[in-house]
């Protein structure tokens, strides 16, 4: 029999049980709007959370230490430097430079990060500072921010994270627009009139503050007036940045210009053969994270040791590969019961047909020919109930969306769409929909075109 | 009235068995029967219930097999036969009718109709031509778009008829095809069959009402436990043998 007659054939035998194709159609359909349902869930919250990593800018980020302080790290750290590497190279401004050339690459940025003493009128708190570059506006953390970000990269402003905000002031929001003092320790060269000494080596270099190949620097206490622009609910870069691990924020233009001591200064001060000056570690941004890789590679081959948060993602994706198999096995037992109603209703259809495929076969029908009819109906209904509950679970989506967000505007919580229905799992639903369906036809197709013409055509 | 009747054997049943097994008890529906129909011939096999025809008729259709012996048919055997060529036989070589019309209650003749060609994969531009043509044969042909249910028994035997002879089969198989029918409607429908016959296709009917037989058939046949009891012209144009 040709495929349009089959087709036809079996739309018409479907059409004649209407309620009872129906109900099972129904069966199938919520069997697969709940598979759609709990995939579309899993993949949603997948993208929430990529969306949200993608913000932070950390996967766009090769964070560069020196391999020296790399062996000062952790046991991780220093199997990762092979050991005939010796000292490595320094992290100083001829390095940043360097990586400033590579391709892709944005902007380098040194971690400038101090601990100090914040005076608010009266009060003081010693808390951490960081420099925040100019980029880390995109950063998801400043999204509905109490206040504003920096007004320029010089501006001697500053942004407090919540917690320490609610230390200085019990109402945080309060604070905008006050000042505060930070009391710092500032990196001066030996020659400086503050301490009267010149040591000065014959070696060029320096950071623009007069210091060159030093044996030593002098610490002298500063002040520094910021006026506080904007309040943070979470760190930047998810805290896990260097920039991120601060309490107080203020531009990293302004923050390199503070000169505090860093510990890599004190560092290099017991090497035996002191250096330049050096970072700590510098944060490499590239336009892209599918650039990452490359950038990391190069900057190895440098001397250094790079990092980046692109493994954390490939463990993230394995946890939700593992959460949407579950889902997906969830989903799936309403599938599983549904079918077993497509084999209800394919086994009355034959008791119900016997004389009728008895007909069929003595008009010519060959065993095929009745098995294929059958698992045409079967198909179709899988068909019709895969679109009927790609729909349904594309709906339930919206809804539980919807009061999702209902709840997290309870909350205070800004909107969040924890749904997504890609079209693969739109065509994927629908093709195991019909799948499914085939292999509960197949004990019923295959009775049917075993049935004997002789005594089909005698039963009543 | 019969048809012209041309030479050579068309069916030849050669110690034909059909024996089931009931249990410890086996069951001899057909024991032996050696029977050649020629081609253009109109038999009508005759016989008390249980005397075997109906199982007889069954496997000159192809729709069961014997235990034993083998029926030719145009050339082959069809215990011979896989399944698959033997629904090709059912299709194009044979057309059924029964006594019970078998039409399917659901569809309108026109579909009823057409589900042969539809099973022989016959272009669906000249399918509708067709079926309106064999139905017009029986003279059904106002009531394409009537369901089985709307038409009285003779009318559904014609259409059945029509069903049966829409793929242009050699044979005409009919068992008991007056039945269901009172007397003069089932006259009308051996007089359609005759017609067919006259138009050269072979016809096998099975009856018990032997009048009509003696009426329209060239041959009689008669059968009793399974076994052919006589065999014999029925007519002078009309040659038939049973084998010995």
């Amino acid at each position: 029999m040709k495929t349009h007659d089959l087709i036809e054939l079996a739309s018409r035998n479907l059409r004649e049980s209407a309620l009872r194709n129906a109900l099972t159609t129904l069966g199938i359909a919520v069997g697969v709007a709940s598979l759609v349902a709990m995939l579309s869930l899993g993949v949603g919250l997948q993208d929430l959370a990529s969306r949200r990593l993608a913000q932070s800018g950390l996967f766009e980020s090769v964070i560069v230490y020196s391999r020296r302080e790399a062996r000062e790290f952790s046991r991780t750290e220093r199997r990762a430097v092979p050991a005939d590497v010796g000292e490595g190279r320094a992290l100083d401004e001829a390095a940043r430079q360097q990586m400033a050339k590579l391709p892709n690459v944005l902007e380098v940025n040194p971690d400038v990060r101090f601990p100090t003493e914040v005076r608010f009128g009266e009060r003081s708190f010693f808390t951490m500072v960081a420099g925040l570059p100019d980029s880390a506006r995109s950063s998801d953390a400043f999204d509905g921010m109490q206040g504003r970000f920096f007004s320029s990269v010089a501006a001697d402003e500053a942004i407090l994270q919540i917690e320490f905000a609610k230390d200085v002031n019990p109402l945080p929001a309060t604070l905008i627009g006050q000042e505060v003092v930070l009391r710092y320790a500032e990196r001066q060269p030996l020659d400086s009139p503050a301490v009267g000494r010149r040591a000065r080596a014959p070696a060029a270099g320096g950071d623009g503050n007069g210091e060159a190949a030093f044996p030593g620097f002098s610490v002298v206490r500063r002040e520094k007036s910021l006026r506080i622009v904007g309040i943070i609910e979470t760190q930047p870069f998810g805290g896990i940045s260097n920039f991120g691990r601060g309490r107080l924020f203020l531009p990293l233009e302004v923050a390199e210009a503070l000169h505090t001591v860093q510990v890599s200064n004190v560092r290099d001060l017991m090497r035996a053969t002191p250096t330049l000056k050096t970072y700590t570690a510098l944060t490499v941004r590239m336009a892209s994270p599918a650039q990452v890789p490359a950038a990391q590679q190069a900057i190895k081959k440098m001397g250094f040791s790079a990092f980046s948060l692109l493994d954390a993602t490939r463990n993230l994706r394995r946890f939700f590969a593992v959460l949407d198999v579950f889902l997906g096995i969830f989903g799936s037992l309403a599938l599983g019961v549904a079918s077993l109603g497509i084999v209800n209703t394919l086994v009355m259809a034959i008791l119900e047909r016997r004389r009728e495929i008895g007909i069929l076969k003595a008009l010519g029908a060959s065993d095929r020919d009745v098995k294929l009819l059958f698992f045409a109906e079967a198909g179709a209904m899988g068909l019709a109930g895969g679109v009927l509950g790609v729909v349904l679970g594309w709906g339930m989506g919206r809804l539980i969306n919807f009061g999702t967000n209902v709840y997290l505007r309870q909350q205070d919580l800004p909107p969040e769409n924890i749904w997504s229905v890609p079209w693969w799992l739109v065509a994927g639903a629908l093709a195991f929909s019909i799948l499914v369906s085939l292999a509960s036809g197949m004990y019923p197709a295959s009775r049917a075109a075993k049935l004997d013409p002789v005594q089909a055509l005698r039963y009543e | 009235m019969p048809g012209e009747v041309r030479n050579g054997t068309t069916i030849r049943a050669v110690h034909v068995r059909r024996h089931y097994q009931m249990g410890a008890e086996v069951v001899r529906a057909v024991d032996g029967v050696s029977l050649d129909v020629r081609r253009g011939e109109f038999l009508a096999l005759l016989g008390s219930s249980g005397s075997g025809k109906s199982t007889l008729m069954n496997l000159f259709a192809g729709l069961d097999r014997p235990t034993g012996g083998a029926i030719v048919v145009e050339g082959r055997d069809l215990a011979q036969l896989n399944a698959e060529d033997l629904a090709r036989y059912r299709r194009h070589t044979v057309g059924m009718v029964f006594q019970s019309f078998n039409l399917v209650a659901s569809m309108t003749l026109l579909e009823n109709v057409e589900l042969p060609l539809r099973l022989a994969e016959t272009p669906r531009e000249g399918r509708e031509a067709a079926v309106r043509a064999a139905l017009e044969r029986v003279g059904l042909g106002a009531r394409l778009k009537h369901r089985p249910s709307e038409m009285s028994g003779g009318e559904q035997q014609r259409a059945a008829l029509a069903r049966a002879l829409v793929n242009r089969p050699s044979i005409l198989l009919a068992d008991e095809p007056t039945g269901n029918l009172d007397s003069r409607t089932g006259e009308e429908i051996l007089r359609l069959i005759s017609e067919i016959n006259a138009q050269g296709t072979t016809v096998v009917i099975v009856t018990h009402e032997r009048p009509l037989a003696e009426r329209f058939a060239n041959r009689i046949t008669v059968l009793g436990d399974g076994r052919v009891i006589s065999d014999g012209r029925n007519g002078p144009a009309h040659p038939g043998s049973a084998a010995p």
